[in-house]
């Protein structure tokens, strides 16, 4: 069989699957005693390990399935998760993201885990102290209990094997409560109890939650560790009452590694039937909202593999797609311009009709290219628990608004802006924890990710609860760095010097990040996010945080333009570097130092004549008393562009010019017209130095 | 014995050129082009193609031939050479022949005032047709031509 069909689908999933389990992770740690957590990640390792095994990614598989032996043994409660066991796994986590990694850069996933694989052994092996059983196995419950020995994996073998050589006895004890009995359970706990008073149960079927729900018949089965011999052991258990029989055997190490071999063949089969029995839901998306168990067993079993009934799309056919529609729209408007020459009834109505379709085709073809952020945000929890740990800082990340779609080219580039903003605020925000508690605040220190709607922009937040901003020490080493001159300085809003942080140089050096309390690269984020036609502010108070505000559009692929005319040529200026718009008289116009100034607002910008810069054929404004002018800004600077009309603000779909003209000074792509025609869009930022 | 292989033949002037046809996409009709500033004066504007805005060259323009009036007969054909999409204007293209490999000689000093560099060779059709076969990636290399004018704001 060609398995390379199944790659992309095999990368995807496995992605789905690491990023449920680094959740689920980050939801056990904040609440270690919920088992439910657990089978979701056991559920979500074990899938992994099956798909990488029947891909032929050994590494990958035999690291799962190390990690899958961890995860039982704490799913049974026979070990408890301590900070050390969460690194090992997190870590274990790590390398599995690498090798995906590799393969999806077409390598074969091959990674050297020797030392993580060692750890996890050893915490298998019981270098922890392994707890008193109160949980065991439910996941290979065998429908005939009593008839079929019970299964027993690798570890589990493992640890009989070792109590074995260490002169214990271990016995496989079978017990059948009388049909008469009244409850079921509670002779059952006493049998359990009677059992956890001489030694210890390492698996009983059905599981400990199962009888103790009374979901059995009236025998069960288990595995057990004592130093009591079998006689003993029955005659103690016959002592409860209402027990019809008990046989107990005491196990060597032979018949045991027969027990263990059917487990190998019946891997396979474990999973399934899993997920059907214990009815937990699939992972959430925030680690906060990790499945609650009475949740759980009231939530609809959904098939594990499938989050959510979503299809992946190439982007690039979306792209076909896309113009293939604009073409669309381009024939709707022919098609109603003869309509109306035609003058026909019946046609008018039609091409009316095949306009609302046609819109409502463009909105969903528009919605196809919006993705949620939570693709985004939902590595961060993780990188925060990382982060944190490693700055010794407590910190709460909280996420909301995940749902939030943006479209999916901006998606793909954000991460690393907001990757920065929040290392910035978790590094330079939030105070360690002896200056918090000094400072009057609770110890854990929190950070805010928020994402929402407002208007065309989608804003996303990062607000923290830390020192804020010291604006004196901002001033200071900007003064310093020769950004701004002491008496600029003076002068400076709070705002104004805020914002001194994203300058160029302010954060190179690594001391100034010292002495300013702030700052890696931050002006890398800024340039960043300006490239997708967003903003980013910060707002400041000194003791209370700091919140970065990050304006993004909704999407790259279509903005809102104002079409204006030169001459015969057609031109579309992005309304997001629009100030206003405008008519100057010929009389308004001065020349400062050979330069042409308008005076806008009080002060005096430059005017720039469009024709005279695009060299157009057919059009020259000095013959005219009146100037129409659309004032465009780039960060503070303001610039009058003159056109000769403006046509109307417009949706307008970005295309770049193709390969061969990859970049025009001036312009920054070209948009098709209604009527088929290509405008240039003009870039803004280009008339500003 | 060597490969056939087809050719799009158009004209230039008096001259007639060929293009392997799997380089080429479509051929179109003159449509509405919309001028770019800033560029070189080859490169005659952009077009919309079915939704994908394609860059278009005059042909006779970048071989420093006299630029003509475009008439009925004017074509754009569609060329994809190095991933790179663009249209070349030419004065008419309605032929597609096939050619043996063989017919194809190394390129004379000069034909018709082009620059050798952008011809793959001559082919010699018949009595008395020669055909010039252009080398597109020569054609469309804009490492030559030095930037024009720079931005005045």
């Amino acid at each position: 069989m060609d398995m390379n069909q199944y790659l992309s689908m095999f990368i995807d999933e496995s992605n789905d699957h690491l990023q449920s389990l680094n959740e689920n992770m980050m939801g056990l740690e904040a609440n270690p005693d919920d088992l439910s957590i657990v089978q979701v990640i056991f559920r979500s390792a074990h899938t992994l390990k099956g798909m990488a095994a029947t891909m032929g990614f050994e590494d990958l598989a035999s690291l799962t399935h190390q990690m899958e032996n961890v995860l039982d043994l704490v799913r049974n409660g026979k070990l408890v998760m301590q900070d050390f066991i969460f690194d090992t796994l997190f870590k274990s986590l790590d390398a599995l993201e690498a090798m995906v990694q590799d393969i999806t850069a077409g390598g074969e996933g091959k990674a050297d885990v020797s030392s993580i694989v060692a750890s996890l052994q050893a915490i298998v092996r019981g270098e922890v102290p392994i707890a008193q059983g109160e949980g065991a196995a439910p996941a290979a419950a065998a429908p005939k209990e009593a008839e079929t020995p019970a299964l027993l994996d690798e570890f589990q073998l493992s640890v009989l094997e070792q109590s074995i050589q260490e002169g214990h006895q271990v016995l496989f004890i079978e017990v059948s409560i009388r049909k008469d009995c009244q409850l079921r359970a509670v002779r059952a706990y006493m049998v359990f109890e009677l059992l956890e008073r001489f030694g210890e149960v390492v698996k009983s079927f059905p599981s400990v939650q199962d009888i103790e729900q009374e979901k059995f018949d009236y025998n069960f089965s288990l595995y057990y560790i004592s130093q009591k011999t079998a006689e003993e052991m029955q005659t103690l258990i016959m002592g409860v009452s209402e027990i019809d029989n008990v046989t107990s055997v005491a196990l060597d190490v032979e018949t045991l590694s027969q027990l263990v071999k059917p487990e190998v063949a019946a891997t396979a089969e474990e999973a399934p039937p899993a997920p059907a029995r214990e009815n937990i839901p699939p992972a959430t998306q925030t680690p906060a909202a990790a499945p609650q168990k009475e949740e759980a067993k009231k939530a609809p079993a959904k098939s594990s593999g499938a989050p959510s009934r979503t299809i992946r799309v190439d982007i690039d056919r979306l792209d076909v797609l896309m113009n293939l529609l604009s073409e669309l729209l381009i024939d709707r408007v022919r098609l109603e311009q003869h309509a109306s020459d035609i003058q026909s009834g019946e046609l008018t109505e039609t091409v009316e009709h095949m306009s609302r379709v046609s819109a409502d085709l463009q909105n969903i073809v528009m919605k196809l290219r919006m993705v949620p952020v939570d693709t985004v945000f939902n590595r961060f929890p993780r990188m925060v628990r990382d982060l944190a740990k490693s700055l010794d800082k407590k910190v709460d990340l909280i996420i909301s608004g995940a749902e939030t779609e943006l479209d999916r080219t901006v998606v793909d580039e954000i991460g690393d802006p907001l990757v920065h903003l929040l290392r910035n605020a978790l590094d330079h925000g939030v105070e360690s924890v002896t200056d918090r508690i000094a400072a009057g605040k609770p110890e854990t220190g929190s950070i805010h990710l928020r994402a929402f709607h407002s208007g065309n922009h989608v804003f996303i937040e990062i607000q923290d609860d830390g020192a804020g901003i010291s604006r004196d020490k901002v001033l200071k080493s900007a003064i310093n760095k020769g950004i701004v001159t002491a008496e600029q300085a003076a002068a400076m809003s709070d705002n104004e010097a805020h914002q001194l942080l994203f300058a160029a140089g302010f954060s190179t050096a690594e001391v100034i990040s010292d002495i300013s309390g702030r700052g890696v690269g931050l002006d890398v984020v800024k340039a960043k996010i300006s490239s997708l036609g967003g903003n980013v502010t910060i707002y400041s108070t000194p003791g209370k945080g700091t919140t970065f505000s990050v304006q993004l559009p909704l999407t790259l692929s279509i903005i809102a333009a104002m079409l204006v005319r030169i001459g015969s040529e057609k031109y579309a200026i992005p309304l997001s570097s629009i100030v206003e718009t405008g008519i100057v008289k010929r009389s308004q116009i001065r020349s400062v130092h050979g330069a042409k100034m308008v005076e806008f607002r009080g002060s005096h910008i430059p005017i720039v004549s469009l024709s005279a810069i695009f060299n157009v054929p057919d059009y020259d404004e000095s013959g005219e008393e009146e100037t129409e002018i659309v004032v465009i800004r780039k960060s503070d600077k303001l610039v009058a562009l003159t056109v000769q009309d403006f046509i109307g603000q417009n949706e307008i779909v970005i295309k770049n010019l193709g390969k061969y003209l990859p970049s025009i000074q001036g312009i920054s792509g070209g948009t098709i017209l209604g009527d088929g025609q290509v405008a240039l869009i003009i870039d803004a930022n280009a008339f500003i130095k | 014995m060597a490969e056939d292989i087809k050719v799009i033949v158009f004209k230039l002037a008096t001259e007639e050129y060929g293009i392997e046809v799997d380089k080429v996409q479509t051929i179109e009709r003159l449509m509405p082009i919309t001028r770019v500033p800033k560029t070189y004066t080859f490169i005659k504007g952009v077009i919309n193609l079915r939704g994908v805005v394609i860059p278009v060259i005059d042909l006779r323009g970048r071989f420093g031939l006299e630029e003509a009036e475009h008439t009925d007969q004017t074509r754009i054909i569609i060329v994809v050479v190095n991933e790179m999409e663009v249209g070349f204007i030419v004065d008419s293209a309605n032929d597609v022949i096939d050619l043996n490999r063989e017919s194809i000689d190394t390129p004379p000093e000069v034909v018709g005032g082009i620059k050798a560099k952008y011809l793959d060779g001559v082919a010699k059709i018949g009595e008395d047709r020669l055909l010039i076969m252009l080398n597109l990636s020569e054609v469309l290399n804009k490492s030559e031509i030095v930037q024009l004018e720079s931005f005045e704001g």
